[in-house]
């Protein structure tokens, strides 16, 4: 329509006022906008700033590396190895399972593994990486990263794992680490913030977590600028940590292997020490586990296996297994006897088969008896009438006190865990512990290390080198290489004519005909050992069973059978180690555990495999048939990876 | 006006129209096209993909837009106004009935290749209505209650529509830009008193109510409201946000911490940084000076747009130019008052400057309908 000019003029007029007002309000409104800025941009900014500061940087941790456990010879007992996983952010994967689908395609991953990261992933807050595997190979994780595209959210990783390159063999010196856990936290005052990294090893057992301190180190710090979803996008400084200490073990990796391989097929352990200064040269329990496992996370399949084995492969039976030492201790009870002055050692005991002590029929090993025998033959034999016949003599307290120096019953302070201190009958225990007075049966069933003394085998090792020396050997099973190998060690002060006395014995029992260990005698000149065998009673066969007609350990079902024990020292003449060997439910002390100990003298003292000539001529068929079989799984000397420090 | 009110003789024709293009209007929408550029550069890590580079594009082709509705004569953009509008109101019911879903919300008309976003439509198309309503009808007729009940449903209907989506930010851009029409045809004062007075005792009534026994609202919808007035309560959460981008405002100071050197940023910490939030990275990164020299190209756009209105005498080019800066202003005033902290946040991107190629073509259309104003306003004969 047309207007008239008078409206145009109003229109405009109109227009033109409101414009203006509304052009005012707007300045208005602009003018506070820009109040706002200033008021926050420049009165407020240092504050702002600060704030800024905080969202972006982020202190890290840098783990240390862990130190190496190291064997005498700077053989790698525990190490480092570079550890390829792969990690997922739930944030960035979008479609958990088709990502974990497809990465199943790529890398080995069970319905297990896949159904953890699931869960690990929903727990955790949507940036958190989650490890879905470990451990992988380098073909492995390279195939990740080249299909890195159809994998959003997947980052292939590298990080250091401890790693056990000889499984098996040291398992129970060394132990293992694992994740840190609630556990682990709870029991320390303070705990180091590096236990608090994701996925962070902490000792769980063996040296490994006894010398954690030092194996650990000091964590680095990195600053690093991170963005909201927590991804670093750069460093901005960076402060090294300090490696781990090396622990230095006083064991021989490859004596390791040969004693635990000789136990193999019986639950058993073996020591060896160095008699001059305590050195624990192989501390072997069997069968072992491969520390591996846990470091991995085992699988309750697996570790229902280890746990449910009737020969307990979790147990270091070197230390923590206490066993009747049987006619091991008979040295003990002769040598309270020699001090207490009750025998010369000259003077001969008859032996009948049996003794009568109180109303009770003690009876000898040998039902026919031994006739008369003196100290040296009442060893040598094992005689254990005489013994009985001493223990009375000199009394329980005595046989304590001699028990006690050479070594028994006492909790040597080793950096493993789980050391057992064994148990040294006294009238007091008795009391307190059985509500009972200490009778002289107990006494004579004590002379012959039955009844209630226990003995675990690192015990008997060092009693036998307190015996080859006369010194108060200790045990020891860690030596900085910068340490000097001799130690002062205190005087046991027996007298050297009942040492001479005993040592004859020991020397008889392996290498005289009528010796209990004659056939596991050595003849190589200058590797002579001397040694005593023991037999220790478990369950007595029952009359049930013997009129059944079970008349040898054989035909007992073996948890009930006798265990086997066999110490020496060796060379006879100049000793330089001491051996013990207890093989559970093995039957007889001279059959089943003397060998072993012969062939483990012979390993240590020929620091490889027993030469052929050291056996008796008629024993070497079968020696070498035995050690051909063996020798397959002995480790082999290119398996031994030394540190290069 | 009609087509008979043109004075031929007085208006520029053919390429005469060029010189008298609002030459510093586009001078200016180019500066502030810039400053949307280099911060885009900024925000992609130095980069012009992905959005610096199809920016450019798009404000290219927003520059030939605007210059084609520029050079066509106002008559014809009276003459479709209510087609137009009719078009957009079907559009928008078509959404409501076949629109695509994304991001929670309805708002695009999938037509065989074309994604077409009606609700950007309605921007331009209900302010062409409403100028062309009130060059209709009598100038006193204007505030008869029936005139404004129409004018009012012109500016609603759309509005209603637009928010059913839901798209809170374009329905409050497309009810402003109706509403400074309205008010700049010069509807009576008493309305505007009236609406305002009862909006604000509607709001009275629902915040007094709360905690009482005839409470209007539920509980949890309080709480609602309570986290959109003040984000800040729940730093998390909904206040996320806001928190960071208010970190990173402020932290840029006089001068700001230099180019691709904000840190809020970069880290991502500030969400959409490339769009709603980029105001943001401009304060962090060029402090004060850059934030505020901004704002004040933005009121300058403002301010040349108001001159050509008050220039013409042709009443629908004024109240066209009236409804876009009023649509324009809200724009980037809600935007930077939202990343202050000073507004709830809805989203609302910064006028060419965010990254965005719907928004910014409907803007540049709204640009050249200014430029058709300014070029062909009727002239006092000389």
């Amino acid at each position: 329509m047309k207007r008239s000019d008078r409206d145009k003029e109003l229109s405009r007029r109109t227009i033109s006022r409101r414009a203006l007002l509304l052009g005012a309000v707007q300045l208005g409104f602009a003018g506070t906008l820009l109040w706002r800025l200033r008021d926050m941009q420049l009165n407020q900014s240092e504050q702002f700033r600060l704030l800024a500061e905080e969202n972006r940087i982020n202190l890290r941790l840098l783990p240390p590396i862990r130190g190496l456990i190291l064997d005498r010879n700077g053989v790698i007992l525990a190490g480092n190895e570079q550890n390829y996983r792969v990690v997922i952010k739930r944030d960035d994967a979008g479609d958990i399972d088709l990502v974990l689908s497809r990465l199943a395609r790529l890398i080995p991953l069970s319905e297990e593994d896949i159904e953890r990261a699931r869960r690990d992933m929903l727990r955790n807050r949507p940036f958190v990486p989650v490890t879905v595997a470990e451990r992988l190979s380098w073909e492995e994780i390279s195939r990740v990263a080249a299909n890195a595209p159809a994998l959003p959210g997947v980052t292939p990783e590298m990080g250091m794992s401890r790693a056990y390159p000889l499984r098996e063999d040291t398992a129970h010196v060394v132990g293992y680490v694992g994740p840190v856990s609630e556990r682990d936290l709870e029991a320390l005052e303070s705990p180091d913030p590096v236990l608090f990294i994701p996925r962070f090893q902490i000792g769980k057992s063996g040296v490994e977590r006894m010398a954690e301190d030092r194996l650990r180190g000091r964590a680095g710090s990195q600053r690093v600028e991170v963005n909201s979803v927590g991804r670093v996008m750069r460093e901005l400084d960076r402060v090294e940590g300090t490696p781990g200490a090396n622990v230095h073990l006083t064991i021989d990796a490859r004596l390791q292997n040969y004693a635990l391989e000789r136990l193999h097929g019986h639950s058993a352990a073996a020591v060896v020490m160095d008699v001059k200064n305590g050195d624990i040269l192989a501390l072997a329990s069997g069968p072992s586990f491969d520390p591996n496992l846990f470091v991995r996370g085992i699988s309750s399949t697996n570790f229902n296996e280890l746990l449910n084995n009737d020969y307990r492969p979790l147990v270091n039976k070197t230390v923590q297994g206490m066993y009747p030492p049987g006619s091991t201790f008979k040295m003990v009870t002769a040598l309270a006897a020699l001090e207490a002055g009750v025998t010369n050692g000259q003077e001969t005991v008859f032996c009948p088969g049996h003794m009568d002590v109180s109303g009770n029929r003690f009876h000898c090993w040998k039902r026919g008896g031994h006739g008369r025998v003196g100290l040296v033959s009442a060893l040598a034999e094992s005689c254990d009438v005489y013994f009985y016949e001493m223990s009375q003599r000199c009394g329980i307290d005595k046989i304590n006190e001699m028990s006690t120096r050479l070594g028994l019953g006492m909790r040597y302070d080793l950096p493993i865990t789980s050391v057992a201190g064994g148990l040294n009958p006294t009238r007091e225990w008795k009391r307190n512990n059985r509500n009972a007075e200490w009778r002289i049966g107990d006494t004579v069933n004590a002379s012959i290390g039955q009844g209630f003394v226990l003995t675990t085998p690192l015990q008997l090792a060092v009693m036998t080198a307190r015996l080859a020396t006369n010194s108060a050997v200790l045990p020891r099973l860690v030596r900085d290489p910068l340490e000097r190998s001799e130690r002062e060690l205190a005087s046991l002060d027996l007298r050297p004519e009942w040492l001479r006395m005993i040592r004859q014995g020991m020397d008889q029992t392996v290498n005289d005909r009528r010796g209990t260990a004659y056939s596991s005698r050595i003849v190589a000149d200058g590797q002579l050992m001397a040694g005593k065998t023991g037999t220790s009673q478990v369950f007595s066969i029952t009359r049930a069973e013997r009129e059944a007609g079970v008349r040898r350990q054989e035909q007992l079902p073996w948890n009930r059978r006798n265990h086997a024990l066999f110490v020496n020292y060796a060379p006879h003449d100049a000793p330089r180690i001491a051996v013990s060997v207890v093989v559970e439910h093995g039957g007889g002390g001279s059959s089943a555990a003397a060998p072993i100990g012969r062939d483990i003298t012979l390993a240590a003292l020929n620091d490889a495999l027993p030469p052929l000539s050291a056996y008796p001529a008629p024993q070497r068929n079968r020696i070498q048939y035995e050690q051909d079989e063996m020798h397959e799984r002995l480790r082999r000397p290119e398996d031994l990876r030394l540190s290069r420090a | 006006m009609s087509y008979l009110e043109y004075n031929t003789r007085q208006m520029p024709s053919g390429l005469r129209k060029v010189l008298y293009l609002n030459w510093p209007l586009i001078a200016l929408l180019i500066m502030v096209a810039g400053y949307g550029f280099v911060m885009l550069y900024s925000v992609a890590g130095g980069s012009l993909t992905p959005w610096a580079e199809p920016q450019i594009k798009r404000f290219g082709i927003g520059l030939l837009c605007m210059l084609i509705v520029a050079f066509t004569p106002l008559w014809f953009w009276r003459s479709i106004a209510g087609v137009a509008y009719g078009v957009t109101i079907l559009l928008l019911l078509g959404v409501e009935f076949f629109g695509s879903v994304g991001m929670g919300a309805k708002r695009w008309l999938v037509i065989g290749p074309m994604r077409l976003q009606p609700s950007e439509l309605a921007k331009i198309t209900t302010i062409l209505a409403l100028a062309a309503y009130y060059d209709w009808i009598d100038m006193k007729k204007i505030s008869h209650p029936v005139h404004v009940v129409i004018a009012a449903l012109i500016a609603l209907v759309p509005t209603l529509l637009v928010l059913r989506q839901p798209d809170l930010g374009t329905a409050m851009l497309i009810a402003a830009g109706g509403g400074v029409v309205i008010f700049a045809a010069g509807v009576h004062w008493g309305y505007f008193a009236a609406l305002i007075g009862s909006a604000a005792g509607l709001v009275t009534a629902v915040l007094q109510s709360r905690g009482t026994e005839w409470q209007l609202l539920k509980d949890y919808q309080y709480r609602r409201i309570d986290a959109f007035l003040d984000p800040t309560l729940d730093p998390l959460g909904a206040g996320y946000h806001i928190n960071q981008s208010m970190i990173a405002l402020g932290s840029g100071g006089w001068s700001g911490r230099g180019f691709m050197e904000g840190t809020q940023a970069r880290l991502n910490f500030l969400p959409e940084k490339h769009t709603d939030f980029i105001f943001t990275t401009l304060a962090e990164e060029f402090g004060f000076v850059g934030a505020s020299s901004l704002l004040l190209l933005y009121m300058m756009i403002i301010a040349v747009c108001l001159l050509t209105a008050l220039r013409t005498t042709n009443r629908f080019g004024a109240l066209l130019v009236m409804g876009v800066i009023g649509n324009f202003f809200l724009y980037f005033a809600v935007n930077m008052a939202m990343v202050m902290g000073l507004a709830p946040v809805v989203g609302v991107p910064l006028p060419l400057v965010s990254f965005g190629g719907s928004a910014m073509l409907v803007l540049m259309v709204g640009f050249g309908l200014v430029h058709s104003a300014h070029i062909h306003r009727a002239r006092l004969p000389s």
